[in-house]
């Protein structure tokens, strides 16, 4: 038998340790998966995991990684800061939405009108929608105490019809000839959210995205905010003693991940995407839930796992395209890779050790 | 004397890094009440955590008359006829009295049956108690009417008490004794555990004695002395702490008015019309049985609960509206009793938990960001002042033993020399010698003229530190009286009485 | 728009199917909390039942064998949650959350050969001369047995949590945690048991779904019905009775938004659509208010430290 005891001081090696080991079983398991459904394992592993990085079309691949990766990093920066509070915020995917629509409500708006600032001035647009569709569960919250978890995530669902309506109402292409969805973004010079370097997938969202990682690092390392916000969510009542204003940062925190997310939308709608359509989410919002904690809501580890994940959503491209895999199998696959995290995080703050007879 | 009712032998139950019990042996006769005295770590709870059936023993033996006794679980425990009555953890505040009860019965009667036996039990002990009132607007004194019922419902042929005076005034600690000698005359043991020296002299028949969870001894209390009693239990004689020539002045530091606060959460206290003044160089020794506003009358002087400016005035300045960090800069700090959660969060290092009340005074963040170095300098300053035993300042809160964690908190306080303190329960679950240190820093603090409001629910330590005594009940602070030339009588009735209570029909 | 095509019985009767799978997935988080722990994953555990109920029912023919397997289904799933939760002590929102995006994935990959196929129709119950009852019998005697099963269910878990001694030892865990364990309750254990169960209701509830109230299989049908009944907990102040009607009041609101888009209602479509979501924060507004219901220990973690 053994029994499971709470370490003095969490273990700084297994902190790292641990989402190492999850990734390595994720494989195991995932590979066992895979091999279920008929596909050869390690050619589907090298698939998504080798071919994308260092594969003969990784010239191809490398930036589409980028284009993944940075909406999921940025989402994800703003969730840990929440997730650190204790403040669970589980509706980026609409603040994502809302951000993208108000972004790209701006533009189309002012078509065809060109306006060097009109970038900035969407993304602006993008952060402020998000923030605010991000500060209605926030101040419910704060107003009324009602659970941040359920009204951040319902408020998905009545952003995706919001979206449906304009895709096919409001902001519908006049010279679309029926079809549903916007104006392409893409050929409207001043709104289009353009490749900085051609060819390497690096775009505004990129450079924001790495801007988020460093200011959430510096800020969590050296500065009071940081320090406020770790202990709010370690010690509610301590960080309250210490003068921490419990209502304030809710708001900020859902503010902030509210905001990154709307951004992170903008990017997208007003770059790879293009368009205003139905379908234009894809689910990133909360798969950037996984991305935190899997970068254990750390800036820098963030930044690994969104690459990691970014790697996995095309991975599942390829393997779907060249060896059937379903597509759904890479969401599954994704799945478990945070469920064996979680368990992981065990060895983090426990330890394991043989007990002679049963104890209580 | 016959087969002694429960025998240990070699009793031995070893934690990481701690042997909580070492070859521990003792028997207690039917119908006797043996104390089981130690400081707070010496293993009580470990001990009488096998007897009741929550920890097994690594090594060691137990009989119950005369039959070996192992008791796998505290159900099994319970159906060979050991009964306990815990200090924490053991009530469900939202339930009713009778649900509580039959949650610790193995089989207990339908509900209305209960009730009616509930009555007859608690009258015929003095205890009276409504079986259909919810515990969580229970006093702490019905609360432990609760468990103790619980357990004489079931006829135990052993009643297990752990610190059980600790929620109870002067005067309702005699009637629970009048109970316990009651029933240790029917025929039932008592282990009677306290580290209260004066109450074992006058109740028990035997004590046993613990230190680092070995056995000092066995001995008869009343034919030793308390300082006898405590030279055993500590290891060395303590020398009670000094104090200074009276310093305190006329000059108010502190003054609360009229406050009243509604209660935080649900089975909270409310603070009702709560007035004190505070002077310069003065300890004033707040007394009380635990859950009385306690929490709350620190919650609202530190500024965690905010009121009217009025209502608290700080040198002669309101600041009833201003939060903790703003309090903190003129000069009033506080140290809550709940060291883990509260007065410091537990997952942080030392550094970052003298940072959470010292970044205000200390000045360790220009424009909010942190100077770490700094903040270290000042944990380590702290570590070696107060002499907290750790490896350094980079240990978690939550590694220190508790004595250590609150010698750091409570010094984390004082080296920001505070105008004005706020204690509560600053010795709580400390040992002896930390204690002694602990209060010897508060009356040092209070001889350089800082104004001190000691919180306590120990009324020695309160006798021994305050200048004035003021007692809460119910959520009411009584007006305050000097400490010197009090007597027990006295205090008790400032702390409530018997609470409505009687004494048992013998 | 065209009101007189909306038929009130028939509005009433769809009601009670609306709110047949809202029911059983509340009904089984309420256990789950009233244990004291707070399972978000819900919505992935009704999926995965609506996909193995539906697959089953599809292959077997029968609806019953659907039925029960989506239990299993929804059990097993949750027991995942429950030893992630109880035994490696992870942090239960992430794991609850953990669970529904798995759920989500592993019902797409589950049942994509099965999209566009018709389920064996569930027979309704016989209720003979109820249900010639006018209006009353079309509206409440007309349905499948699984509807009737809800509203027992209901009673049967009122019955358990206040007339019975394991109904009370299950409410004790709930309240503290602590205390239960130094009474000798197996806390692990009986939250692995509630935790269970309420993966067993969410996937009969999800069942229900895909093959009675839709019915047919397409992903991410649930489409955060596992959320509003997650909701609805809270609503129902932890209280079964409660529970009966939020289920049914949420129902109402779905089947009324649906009535009107299909009469033709000057609102659009997608404002109708986007009003259960928004009744359901409303609704979370007002009852948040009152806090003091909410089990003790609910969401805490739990480890007997000695």
């Amino acid at each position: 038998m053994f029994k499971i005891e709470k370490r003095p001081i969490p273990s700084g090696k297994w902190n790292w340790g641990a989402p190492v080991v999850a990734v390595l079983l994720t494989m195991v398991f995932g590979g066992a998966l895979f091999a279920v459904l008929g596909v050869n394992p390690f050619l589907a592993l090298e698939k998504i995991f080798y071919e994308p990085l260092f594969g003969e079309y990784a010239f191809y691949y490398r930036p589409q990684l980028m284009v993944k990766a940075a909406p999921l990093i940025l989402i994800a920066i703003g969730l840990s800061l929440g997730f650190r509070a204790g403040i669970w915020n589980i509706g980026a995917e609409g603040q994502y939405i809302i951000g993208a629509l108000c972004g790209a409500g701006l533009a189309l708006a002012l078509y065809p009108m060109e306006l060097f600032i009109l970038l900035p001035l969407m993304v602006i647009a993008g952060a402020i929608g998000g923030a605010l569709w991000g500060l209605i569960p926030a101040v419910l919250k704060v107003r009324f105490g009602t659970n941040e978890i359920l009204v951040s995530l319902m408020l998905v669902y009545v952003a995706e019809q919001l979206l449906a309506s304009m895709a096919l109402g409001l902001m519908k292409n006049p010279e679309g000839m029926g079809f549903p969805g916007s104006r392409n973004l893409q050929q409207y010079p001043s709104a289009h959210n353009a490749e900085i370097i051609s060819g390497t997938g690096m775009h505004w969202g990129v450079v924001a995205a790495l801007i988020a990682v460093i200011f959430a690092y510096i800020v969590l390392s050296r500065h009071m905010f940081g320090f406020s916000l770790r202990m709010s969510g370690m010690a509610p009542r301590a960080a309250r003693f210490a003068g921490v204003n419990p209502t304030r940062m809710v708001l900020i925190c859902m503010g902030i991940s509210g905001g990154l997310a709307g951004m992170a939308g903008l990017f997208e709608i007003a770059g790879p995407a293009g368009q205003v359509s139905i379908d234009f989410n894809v689910g990133y919002g909360f798969t950037a839930i996984i991305v935190a904690f899997l970068g254990r809501l750390n800036p820098i580890g963030i930044l690994l796992a969104g690459v990691l994940m970014a790697l996995t959503y095309i991975g599942g491209e390829i393997t779907q395209s060249q060896m059937g895999l379903p597509l759904a199998a890479i969401q599954v696959f994704q799945g478990m890779l945070l469920f064996f995290l979680l368990a992981m995080d065990l060895l983090t703050n426990y330890r394991f050790r043989p007990t002679a007879k049963e104890a209580a | 004397m016959g087969t002694p009712l429960l025998t240990l032998s070699g009793l031995t139950k070893a934690y990481p890094g701690v042997v909580a019990n070492d070859d521990v042996s003792f028997d207690i006769q039917q119908g006797e009440v043996h104390a089981l005295l130690g400081e707070n770590g010496a293993g009580k709870s470990t001990l009488v955590k096998m007897i009741y059936g929550l920890v097994s023993p690594d090594s060691g033996k137990m009989t119950l008359n005369g039959a070996p006794f192992v008791p796998a679980s505290p159900n099994a425990a319970r159906a060979a006829g050991v009964a306990m009555v815990f200090q924490h953890f053991s009530l469900f505040d939202a339930l009713s009295v009778a649900e509580n009860v039959a949650l610790g019965m193995d089989n207990p009667p339908p509900q209305g049956e209960l009730a009616t036996k509930i009555r007859t039990v608690s009258d015929a002990y003095g205890l009276p108690l409504d079986p259909h009132r919810t515990v969580g607007d229970l006093s702490a004194g019905e609360r432990q009417r609760v468990e103790i019922i619980r357990c004489l419902l079931q006829d135990p042929k052993l009643l297990i008490m752990d610190e059980p005076t600790s929620v109870l005034t002067p005067q309702e600690v005699e009637i629970l004794f009048k109970t316990l000698r009651k029933l240790s005359a029917e025929g039932t043991a008592i282990l009677y555990i306290s580290h209260k020296l004066e109450e074992i002299r006058s109740l028990c028949d035997n004590a046993t004695i613990l230190r680092l969870g070995k056995k000092v001894a066995t001995c008869i209390p009343a034919q030793k002395t308390a300082a006898e009693l405590a030279e055993m239990m500590v290891g060395t004689s303590l020398k009670p702490p000094k104090r200074a020539a009276d310093v305190s002045s006329s000059e108010v530091a502190l003054h609360v008015s009229g406050l009243n606060l509604p209660p935080a959460q649900a089975f909270g206290t409310s603070l009702r019309d709560i007035t004190l003044t505070l002077h310069k160089g003065e300890v004033l020794g707040i007394g009380g049985v635990a859950g009385n506003g306690q929490d709350e009358l620190l919650a609202a002087l530190s500024g965690e609960r905010l009121c009217a400016a009025e209502q608290v005035r700080l040198n002669g300045k309101p600041v009833g509206n201003l939060g903790p960090t703003a309090r903190r800069r003129l000069g009033l700090l506080a140290a809550p009793e709940e060291r883990l959660g509260h007065a410091a969060v537990p997952d942080m290092s030392l550094t970052e938990n003298a940072l959470l009340t010292g970044v205000t005074r200390q000045a360790f963040a220009k424009g909010g960001w942190i100077n770490w170095a700094a903040a270290k300098g000042y944990a380590e300053r702290i570590i070696h002042q107060f002499d907290v035993r750790t490896p350094g300042p980079h240990v978690a809160a939550r590694a220190l033993s508790g004595g250590n964690l609150q010698k750091f908190v409570i010094g984390r306080e004082v080296l920001q020399a505070p105008h004005v303190l706020v204690v509560n329960q600053p010795t709580w679950g400390v040992d002896a010698s930390a204690a002694a240190a602990i209060r010897q820093a508060l009356l040092d603090l209070a001889a350089e003229g800082a104004a001190i409001v000691c919180i306590s629910q120990d009324l020695d330590e309160l006798m021994e530190i305050s200048d004035r005594f003021a007692a809460l009940n119910e959520g009411r602070l009584t007006q305050a009286r000097p400490a010197a030339g009090l007597t027990i009588e006295e205090i008790g009735l400032m702390m409530g009485g018997a609470h409505g209570m009687e004494a048992a029909h013998v | 728009m065209d009101l007189s095509s909306i038929n009130p019985v028939l509005l009433l009767a769809s009601l009670m199917v609306a709110a047949t799978p809202l029911l059983f997935a509340a009904l089984g988080e309420l256990i789950v909390e009233r244990a004291g722990v707070l399972n978000l994953g819900v919505e992935g555990m009704m999926i995965t039942g609506a996909v193995a109920g539906f697959i089953i029912a599809v292959e077997s023919g029968s609806p019953a064998l659907g039925f029960l397997c989506a239990a299993i289904a929804g059990a097993l799933l949750s027991l995942l949650f429950a030893l992630l939760t109880q035994v490696f002590l992870a942090n239960q929102v992430a794991s609850g959350l953990a669970l529904t995006l798995f759920g989500l994935g592993l019902s797409a990959l589950l049942g994509r050969d099965y999209v566009g196929i018709k389920p064996p129709s569930t027979p309704k119950l016989d209720l003979g001369m109820l249900a010639d009852i006018p209006f009353v019998g079309r509206v409440l005697f007309t349905h499948d047995l699984m509807v009737y099963l809800a509203l027992v269910l209901a009673i049967a878990i009122w019955f358990f949590l206040h007339r019975t001694r394991a109904g009370l030892i299950l409410r004790a865990v709930g309240e503290n945690h602590d205390a239960a364990h130094a009474l000798g309750y197996k806390v692990v254990l009986i939250r692995f048991a509630a935790i269970a169960f309420g993966g067993a209701c969410a996937g009969v509830g999800g069942a229900y779904l895909s093959l009675v109230r839709v019915p047919q299989w397409t992903e991410g049908m649930t489409a955060g019905i596992g959320w509003i009944a997650l909701a609805l907990v809270v609503f129902a102040s932890w209280k079964p009775g409660r529970v009966i009607l939020g289920a049914y009041l949420f129902g109402g609101v779905n089947v009324l938004q649906l009535n009107l888009q299909a009469a033709g209602a000057a609102i659009p479509v997608e404002y109708l659509a986007m009003s259960p979501y928004l009744v359901t924060i409303l609704v979370l507004v007002i009852m948040s208010a009152d806090r003091s219901r909410a089990p003790a220990s609910l969401g805490r973690p739990f480890h007997a430290s000695n």
